[in-house]
């Protein structure tokens, strides 16, 4: 540590740390306009000058300056104030000083610096723009707002956009006093590289840069922020929802750098997806059916009427006769109240849900490996990676502050293998890129293994010691040779060489996957074999080097912590363990039930055949999410009830018997556990629309009608309640969450929380290897379906779109669905870019547009599943992986034909 | 912002051509790229800017403001050859005013404005660092001195007539 004096005070600072972060983090502000500590310097604005070694010297930017040993630093002079003060006024006569209508006034670095220096703002009169400055590249981008009159040109958005979200949509355009932050040939934001990540809005010091729809409904000091976890994926943002209570509305939302997880950083959806909380759609009365529609009704009638019934079939049809999904998209209180509903009061284990529609393969394919199945690292230890081996997981788009930690593991040297069937952001970016067809991942992970196994590159000490069972799982690895394996996914065998090798000898490798491993009929063994490889390897139980899956839901990995599945009580305990039953038996003063229960996807399949009959579904839309729409409406309407327990009316609820109008995740208090596995704090910012109640008190409502009180205070009770029961909980309650919130294993009130999983033993013991032996894919290509269908995610929508679709920076964006079609391929079929097509397969059809590139293989097709009205899901396979019924997504048949003239082009990003 | 060029299909292999030349390519290399690719076509087309960023991997945005930083490149169709005229101290005592207005007048253009032929751009510049030669004109990269109104004009005339290119 480097030891210097700043204002007499004496401060320590890292080496290589400048002036400036010493002082910041000694918590003396130096002024500054252009300063960001998540950006390079870059001494734009000379705000920041001090005085190094005497006040009689002539001062240097802080900054830009070193920081060294024994240093002395003034921030403050006489001669200082009076630079500064010229500086700012020199400011002030280029900025359009409107404080009275500036949704910044209050929040303003350029206001409280004029006023703490008092500089003059008519003093050199103001600049006049020569033309019409309010018309530019935002004027029709319905999210972001730039007004080049209150620009300071500190260069914050244009370096934020470059060297973080390395998007580099911005620019300065021409230069002194004209300049001004441009797109390339000042094209519409939305229509250029533009992620629309909000990211300028929010490292900009002015008004210039702001959210057009929060115009005029509050300055900065109208409102309150409340700080709470983003609802949209699994990487836990940390946000503040800026509330104008007066209004009870959400105006807009922040972040601050150095929060655990987003250190500041928001995607698209974070910044700018809360338009829903407010929409006029929302549910605000529970609904009664009535004939084809429903009916207003009073909260005591509806949950009377759902009392009855889920009684009545109880006491007639036994356990197996009712089923309940639970939500990822609740609180983990809600989850684990959901999942005491289903035991407690309705005696069934028929509680589940969505992890089965996306990691479920990845809950048991790690459990059986490790003992735990979780994200290993911390997103903050992405950075440290030397080696990201990254497979079927598209982090940039998917995962955006994931993508974000990889974008700077990437600029700080880090080897980047994607291993993808699509050209994704990161495979344009990767120095291995492995293309590979769709559903054939585990034929290249063998032959990855067998080659580090035939090098001898693995790590034998980590075998020896810390798994078992590896010499059956090296002779099942005999058949897989790289020739083989790269004939079979259509890459260079010397790509899986290299790939191989390079994930070997990583100090250290990390790997990360998502969907595209799990959602498969083989996603089991999928997850299986990437253990065997990080096992292999020796790469896990390490800062920065494990096996991380990033989870698609704000709390699916609460929710299925909380017991959310059949199969396990919370905490993961093993509803057969006797002692693990007694202890939820006392704490619950019920007897467990001792039916096996069923996933998500057997709950729809028996509907069918009439052994549910009746289903509550919280916060879930099966009909969008499930494959095979056709099939799940068919058999959801041969339910005797249904309850709907909503905020919108989802294409589920306007099948059921019952609607209940619950709040959002703004609009209530309560936890949720992020991918790396952090258990953090939502909070209540406005109130529920009408009637609509937090889900917790609905529950609650319900499980008292069906005989079975539940009367909790509030959400921090029934966490100390699922603590108590729970020992990767039983450390942590809301005081000790306040802050940074833990990671779990957390199990005593002094542990820190974990950071990293499995550090010198598995959970298990000893790390168990899987001989896994390569299974093709259910539906393979043929004559009349000749190309392979894929499903996914976009950056700018999320899941089923309830809420995205209603985001109006989303829809500008990507207004409808599309279709990814290799060139070869749409030249084969008659298809041009935006042209209008219909897809089919064996199970249905669906239109979209045609978006020609290379970004997929020419054997592939690929659609997001995001839009109601041209529904991906009406053509996926509904074909499970035997272990956690989890759908095979990401491959089925398919065709495609053209049908109608071409739309504007697509603008599909050009492969580079 | 520019005005919307009509974009008609452009050839686009002087692009092509230019990035080969200096493989691999860096960033280092866009000011010289973008000064070849201004001679190919007179000024630097969107559609060619967008090629260049899409074969060497440097967003477009970056090359948009560099293109914009410096004053040597135009992002519109420009004219044939390029009339800077001083007006620099040593050039406006030496009635560099009387010029401007007589050059102005005899192409049918202002400041900043190209003549509808497409021969003539003219721009004034606050100092060509050739104040010996006041009052001067530089058209390309030839300097025109001690000039008078008659005689600007007449080089013009020659320029037009001969349809030359570039002087000495």
């Amino acid at each position: 540590m480097i030891r210097l004096t700043i204002d007499y005070r004496e401060v320590q600072a890292r080496p290589g740390q400048t002036i400036m972060e010493a002082a910041l983090a000694a918590g003396i502000e130096v002024p500054h306009l252009c300063h960001d500590p998540r950006l390079s310097p870059v001494g734009a604005c000379r705000l920041c000058q001090v005085h190094v070694g005497g006040i009689d010297r002539a001062p240097v930017l802080a900054c830009i300056t070193q920081a060294s040993e024994g240093m002395t630093v003034i921030t403050e002079s006489p001669e200082l104030a009076a630079r500064r003060k010229a500086i700012l006024e020199l400011l002030l006569s280029e900025h359009r000083v409107a404080c009275t209508t500036c949704d910044a006034d209050g929040g303003c670095v350029l206001q409280d610096l004029a006023y703490r220096y008092g500089a003059d703002e008519w003093l050199y009169g103001a600049y006049q723009h020569g033309e019409p400055v309010a018309l530019n590249y935002t004027s029709e981008n319905r999210g972001i707002e730039y007004d080049a009159e209150k620009c300071v040109r500190c260069g914050r958005c244009v370096r934020f956009c470059d060297e973080v979200q390395m998007a580099s949509a911005i620019t300065f355009d021409g230069r002194g006093i004209a300049m001004k932050v441009n797109t390339a040939h000042g094209r519409p934001l939305h229509q250029s590289d533009c992620e629309l990540c909000g990211g300028c809005i929010r490292v900009c010091p002015t008004g210039a840069m702001r959210e057009r729809a929060a115009m005029g409904l509050g300055r900065a000091k109208d409102l309150a922020a409340v700080r709470t976890t983003c609802t949209y994926c699994g990487v836990g943002c940390q946000m503040d929802l800026q509330v104008n209570r007066r209004l009870n509305r959400i105006v807009r939302v922040t972040s601050a750098p150095g929060l655990p997880v987003n250190d500041g950083h928001l995607c698209v959806k974070g910044h700018f997806g809360f338009e829903f909380v407010n929409s006029p759609e929302r549910l605000t009365d529970p609904l009664i059916r009535e004939g084809d529609g429903f009916r207003t009704a009073s909260w005591d009638e509806a949950i009377g009427l759902v009392g009855s019934r889920l009684r009545q079939i109880r006491d007639r049809g036994g356990p197996e006769a009712l089923a309940f999904m639970s939500s990822c998209r609740c609180t983990n209180e809600e989850n684990y109240l959901m999942q005491k509903l289903a035991r407690a009061a309705a005696s069934t284990n028929n509680v589940d849900q969505c992890a089965t529609t996306c990691h479920a393969p990845t809950v048991a394919g790690l459990a059986a490996a490790f003992g735990s199945g979780a994200m290993t690292n911390s997103t903050r230890e992405i950075r440290d990676c030397r080696v990201m081996f990254v497979i079927g997981c598209n982090a940039t788009e998917a995962h955006p502050i994931v993508g974000l930690e990889m974008k700077r593991a990437l600029r700080s040297g880090a080897t980047l293998i994607v291993c993808d069937p699509r050209r994704t952001w990161l495979a344009d970016h990767a120095h291995i890129f492995i293309q590979h067809r769709p559903g054939s991942d585990n034929m290249l992970i063998n032959a990855m293994m067998s080659h580090i196994v035939g090098q001898g590159l693995y790590d034998r000490k980590f075998v020896a010691e810390r798994c078992e069972d590896f010499d059956a799982f090296r002779e099942g690895l005999g058949g897989y040779t790289v020739e083989k394996a790269a004939r079979y996914c259509g890459v260079e065998p010397g790509l899986i060489r290299q790939a191989a090798e390079l994930y070997a000898r990583g100090a250290p490798s990390g790997i990360f996957y998502t969907l595209g491993i799990t959602e498969h009929s083989c996603g089991t063994d999928n997850v299986k074999n990437l253990a065997n490889l990080a096992m292999l390897c020796g790469q896990i139980g390490k800062p920065s080097s494990g096996i991380n899956p990033l989870r698609g839901q704000n709390n699916v990995q609460g929710g299925c912590d909380m017991g959310a599945m059949p199969h396990r009580l919370p905490g993961y305990q093993d509803w057969k363990d006797p002692v693990s039953r007694e202890k939820f038996q006392k704490a619950w003063g019920v007897k467990l039930p001792e039916n096996s229960g069923g996933r998500v996807t057997h709950f729809i399949e028996r509907a069918g055949n009439g052994e549910v009959k009746a289903l509550y579904v919280m916060g879930e839309d099966p009909v969008m999410s499930e494959p095979n729409q056709t099939k799940v409406i068919a058999h959801l309407r041969k339910l005797d009830f249904l309850v709907c327990q909503e905020i919108f009316m989802s294409e589920t609820a306007r099948l059921a018997h019952v609607i209940l109008p619950g709040a959002c995740f703004a609009e209530k208090d309560g936890t949720f556990t992020c991918s790396e596995r952090r258990v953090q704090r939502i909070r209540r910012a406005v109130a529920p629309p009408g009637r609509a109640r937090p889900d917790w008190e609905i529950l609650c409502s319900v499980s008292t009608a069906m005989g079975y009180p539940m009367n909790y205070p509030g959400p921090a009770e029934v966490f100390a309640e699922l603590a108590s029961l729970m020992p990767s909980y039983a450390g942590m309650n809301y005081a000790r969450l306040e802050g940074d919130g833990l990671q779990w294993p957390c199990p005593t009130a002094e542990h820190p929380g974990t950071r990293f999983l499995h550090e010198g033993k598995f959970t298990r013991g000893k790390g168990l290897f899987h001989s896994i032996a390569f299974q093709p894919q259910k539906e393979e290509p043929d004559a009349e379906y000749p190309l392979i269908l894929s499903t996914g995610r976009t950056l700018y929508h999320y899941n089923v779109g309830t809420m995205t679709r209603r985001m109006a920076v989303a829809t500008q964006k990507q207004p409808r669905n599309f279709v990814e079609i290799h060139e070869d391929a749409a030249a084969r079929y008659g298809i041009r870019d935006g042209q209008e097509v219909v897809v089919r397969s064996r199970r249905g059809r669906t239109t979209a547009r045609a978006a020609v590139g290379r970004k997929v293989r020419p054997d592939t097709i690929w659609m997001p599943f995001h839009f109601v009205e041209e529904s991906a899901n009406a053509l996926t396979i509904d074909a499970f992986d035997p272990v956690t019924a989890t759908a095979e997504y990401k491959c089925c048949a398919a065709r495609i034909e053209p049908s109608g003239p071409p739309e504007a082009a697509s603008r599909q990003q050009p492969s580079r | 912002m520019p005005q919307a060029v009509a974009e008609k299909k452009l050839d686009l292999a002087p692009v092509a051509r230019i990035v080969a030349a200096r493989a691999p390519f860096t960033e280092g290399d866009a000011i010289s790229a973008l000064q070849d690719m201004q001679d190919a076509y007179g000024y630097l087309p969107r559609q060619a800017l967008d090629e260049l960023a899409r074969l060497t991997g440097i967003p477009v945005a970056k090359l948009y403001g560099v293109a914009t930083f410096y004053g040597q490149f135009f992002l519109q169709p420009h004219g044939k050859h390029t009339v800077r005229l001083c007006r620099g101290t040593a050039c406006h005592v030496r009635s560099a005013p009387k010029i401007l207005s007589a050059v102005s007048r005899h192409l049918g253009v202002g400041d900043g404005q190209t003549t509808e032929d497409m021969v003539f751009s003219l721009e004034t510049v606050a100092c060509l660092g050739t104040c010996f030669l006041s009052p001067v004109m530089l058209v390309d990269s030839q300097y025109f001195g001690q000039l008078t109104p008659d005689r600007a004009v007449k080089v013009l005339e020659t320029i037009r007539g001969a349809g030359r290119p570039e002087g000495g």
